[in-house]
């Protein structure tokens, strides 16, 4: 008996190292470190950017020199060497800052006294951010009387009277201009295409062109008189909007005039109930799903970025994919095998990871200025003359065709893959029973390796979602003035530069002026690009899972 | 229908493997079909460097179950896959020497391996269903072959899945995936779809050695039922099997042919002492 338990001990000790327990909890860890990194990563940029439409409480500080102040407290700070603490407090109504900051770090020590006054004011303007007041008063053309002591009912009843005179008098004002802009566009392309063929034209033919000129240059000349005329109307009538304001006053007590046209929103929030405040949340969810930028980007919505965004991964996979898909046919099934095939899979495979950036200079110079060179040398010859090129410059079609060789070599493996790790034997009964080679790769082997090259497709996708470094080279823009679709013939204007997700990143976070006030846009921006590709690889996986149950392999 | 030659002399021209060139019956104006379907003359295949196959003469009776045995890797496979030419498919395969199908040379490089492959069906070890229902499985070979009637399609499909014992348990699901039925029943549905083409031959390579021995024992009875129409050519490395399903009987041993006769009289009276060695087990 004890030599037994001996022995046995000895095994146990053995059989620690022998059946690879350090192993065992080595990969365990391994995978719970990534795991957490990855959801610590997610959690930090969802918080970051959901708790940005919070409407969190206004805080009135007294200062110690009796100056007061309102503001939000957005972060806390110790000092190291002093351990003196210190508030950072968002005290928007940039306008008062001699420097125009809407943030400001305030040591502890110097606040006397912290108030949450009930009746303070958040404004939301259409230009210098937030205002941070007391209502004292209304004032102006479209309001009864001045009213001293108003209340939020009437400040309401003023915002909607002046957003209904805007809409009565100035959105068609607006509307008029715009269609007398694209006009006047239309009118100046013509007029230089005259003007280009005048330049190579001689005797009668230029004559007429000449006189063509002319007509073209009246009918522009008209056309901007009236726009200018309808400028100086709206500028009138906006000037006399503009006089109907809100009186604020500041902790202080000083009275500012702010204009209701220039007023977005205006809220509450030391009396908000929770559902109003949700309600304002969701609000303002919407508006950054559905509205424009604002504000060099720092506010309002990013409605055009998320399109740009979706339409060049479409692009993209458009043009990439079936090439992709051909390409990784010919390697996997009719490719003799030998050393060249062995090569040309070394090479695709090697092509995936040249930098991206260097897919984005190649774009430059193929698709941009080759290729949209000799278009526009065949078709807008008097644009490329003018320097203003049409496809001879960045645009959503160069850059999704850049991506789309970016994530080519993705496509072509994962083809080529699928369909060679699909068992011999499905082919061998499919031509022992007459069937061609082709037939045998339409009806049995693709849809057998479908889910292998959607597997394919879902990591282009994703890739070309989130890279950014070869769009700047070939038509990323940080504000783009109209979508690359609209109601305007031809519908696809493909040649348009577009804003992407991935570039608001960059341009919002590192190139704006104000770091504070952009800060929960880059979270929020961050966030909406996971989604988004998020969105897109569910999309495919659910359609790979679809495909693999109806075409699971089983083998007996 | 009169046999041309009797049961000793066919089993003596087997042995020598040159009895009853079907050619020449064919050009008989007799009207009578050969009793040898198939018929290999000196076939030798080698894999690149490799010779797999030496100078196999043998003759294969019509609608008879002919099984090759021999121990693993003795090229029992590579001369089955020589008769629908399915060595095609691999690279780096030479085959020399003659194989007749109905007196057509199969090794002629003009034939119509399509038509070839449709007039003589293969079953694999592994019964591999296309990813398709049922129907669509039995349906494949006459979809492939241009056939889009349906009223043809779902005779020919009942018909086969009938003949292959397997209407009575799928009927009721034709149009559900191949993929949930069990292995013995894969096995029976790849019959079902070899057969459904209307081939003269089915060659079968080791089918049931991957099912239980139930499922084996069902795809043994369905041989002995499709022997009255079909001739079959069955490699088994199972003996017992060989001698219960089949009626003549090859040993193949390193490539070469070692002995080929009636299964009773191989598995009873052996003429060679290779035979003998390998069927009580002394090697192999």
């Amino acid at each position: 008996m004890e030599t037994k338990s001996l022995s046995l001990g000895r095994k146990r000790a053995d059989y620690f190292w022998r059946r690879g327990e350090p192993l065992v909890w080595a990969t365990a860890a391994a995978l719970a470190a990534v795991l957490l990194f990855i959801a610590g990563f997610l959690a930090i940029i969802a918080w970051g950017g959901l708790r940005a439409f919070w409407p969190t409480a206004i805080v009135q500080l007294t200062l110690a020199d009796g100056r007061s102040l309102f503001g939000r407290i957005t972060a806390q700070e110790t000092n190291p060497d002093t351990g003196e603490e210190s508030l950072q407090i968002k005290v928007a109504n940039r306008e008062q800052d001699p420097l125009r900051q809407d943030f400001r770090w305030l040591p502890k020590s110097e606040i006397s006294h912290l108030a949450y006054p009930e009746k303070v004011l958040v404004l939301e303007r259409v230009e210098n951010g937030d205002w941070y007041g007391c209502l004292q008063g209304l004032s102006g053309p479209h309001i009864e009387a001045s009213q001293q002591q108003p209340t939020l009912q009437d400040f309401a009843a003023a915002m909607g009277r002046v957003r209904r005179e805007k809409a009565a008098h100035i959105d068609p004002l607006n509307a008029e201009i715009f269609s007398l802009g694209g006009e006047l566009q239309k009118v100046g392309e013509k007029l230089l295409k005259v003007r280009y063929r005048i330049s190579r034209a001689t005797g009668a033919e230029a004559e007429r062109l000449a006189a063509r000129a002319d007509e073209l240059e009246t009918r522009s000349r008209h056309l901007k008189d009236r726009s200018d005329e309808l400028g100086k109307l709206r500028r009138q009538k906006l000037a006399e909007l503009r006089r109907n304001v809100a009186v604020m006053g500041d902790a202080m007590g000083n009275e500012t005039q702010i204009a209701l046209l220039d007023i977005v929103r205006a809220y509450q929030p030391n009396v908000m109930s929770t559902p109003a405040k949700l309600f304002h949340y969701f609000r303002k969810l919407l508006e950054l799903l559905w509205e424009n930028p604002r504000e060099s980007n720092t506010e309002g919505g990013l409605f055009p970025a998320i399109f740009g965004t979706v339409m060049m991964v479409f692009l993209m996979a458009v043009s990439c994919f079936p090439l992709g898909v051909l390409a990784g046919i010919y390697l996997g099934e009719y490719a003799r095998k030998g050393m060249l095939r062995q090569l040309v899979r070394i090479a695709v495979n090697n092509m995936a990871g040249i930098p991206s950036i260097v897919y984005g200079v190649f774009g430059l110079g193929f698709f941009v200025y080759g290729i949209g060179g000799k278009l526009d040398l065949w078709f807008y010859p008097e644009r490329a003359a003018a320097g203003t090129p049409v496809f001879g410059t960045g645009g959503i079609l160069w850059a999704s065709l850049t991506m789309g060789l970016l994530t080519m070599p993705v496509v072509i493996v994962a083809c080529e893959e699928a369909l060679r790790t699909i068992p011999r034997a499905f082919g061998e009964c499919s031509q022992a029973l007459g069937a061609t080679k082709f037939q045998t790769l339409v009806r049995v082997k693709l849809p057998v390796a479908a889910p292998g090259i959607l597997t394919g497709f879902i990591l282009a996708m994703a890739r070309a979602a989130g890279e950014v470094a070869p769009l700047m080279l070939t038509g990323v823009v940080k504000l783009a003035p109209q979508l690359p679709v609209d109601g305007a013939f031809p519908f696809f204007h493909l040649e348009r530069k577009f804003m992407h997700l991935g570039f608001h990143i960059y341009d919002v976070g590192f190139q704006s002026p104000n770091v504070e006030a952009c800060k929960p846009m880059v979270y929020l921006t961050a966030l909406l690009l996971l989604t988004l590709v998020l969105l897109l690889n569910g999309l495919a996986m659910g359609l790979r899972g679809r495909l693999r149950k109806r075409y699971r392999v089983s083998m007996f | 229908m009169l046999p041309l030659v009797t049961e000793s002399a066919l089993n003596a021209g087997l042995r020598n493997g040159v009895v009853n060139r079907p050619t020449v019956d064919m050009e008989k104006p007799t009207g009578h079909i050969s009793e040898i379907i198939l018929q290999t003359q000196e076939l030798c295949v080698s894999y690149g460097a490799k010779r797999v196959l030496h100078n196999i003469s043998l003759s294969i009776p019509r609608r008879k179950v002919t099984a090759i045995i021999g121990p693993s890797g003795c090229g029992k496979s590579t001369l089955l896959r020589c008769f629908n030419r399915m060595n095609d498919l691999l690279d780096n395969v030479q085959t020399t020497g003659s194989i007749l199908f109905e007196g057509v040379e199969v090794n002629d490089p003009a034939l119509d391996v399509i038509e070839l492959r449709r007039r003589v069906g293969m079953v694999f070890q592994k019964a591999v269903p296309f990813p398709k229902s049922i129907y669509e499985n039995v349906a494949y070979g006459l979809r492939i072959a241009g056939i889009r009637n349906p009223r043809i399609l779902d005779e020919v499909v009942e018909r086969s899945l009938h003949r292959a014992a397997l209407w009575d348990e799928v009927k009721n699901r034709l149009r559900e995936s191949a993929l949930g039925l069990s292995g013995g029943q894969h096995q029976r549905l790849c019959i079902a779809r070899a057969i459904a083409v209307n081939p003269a031959v089915i060659l079968m390579d080791e089918p049931c050695s991957a099912l239980d021995p139930r499922a084996a024992a069902r795809i043994e009875d369905l041989i002995g039922e499709l022997r009255e129409e079909y001739t079959l050519v069955i490699v088994t490395h199972n003996m017992q099997q060989a001698a219960r399903v089949s009626d003549y009987t090859a040993f193949l041993y390193e490539g070469e042919l070692v002995e080929y006769g009636p299964t009773r009289q191989l598995f009873t009276k052996p003429e060679k002492k290779q035979t003998e060695d390998y069927l009580t087990g002394r090697f192999g």
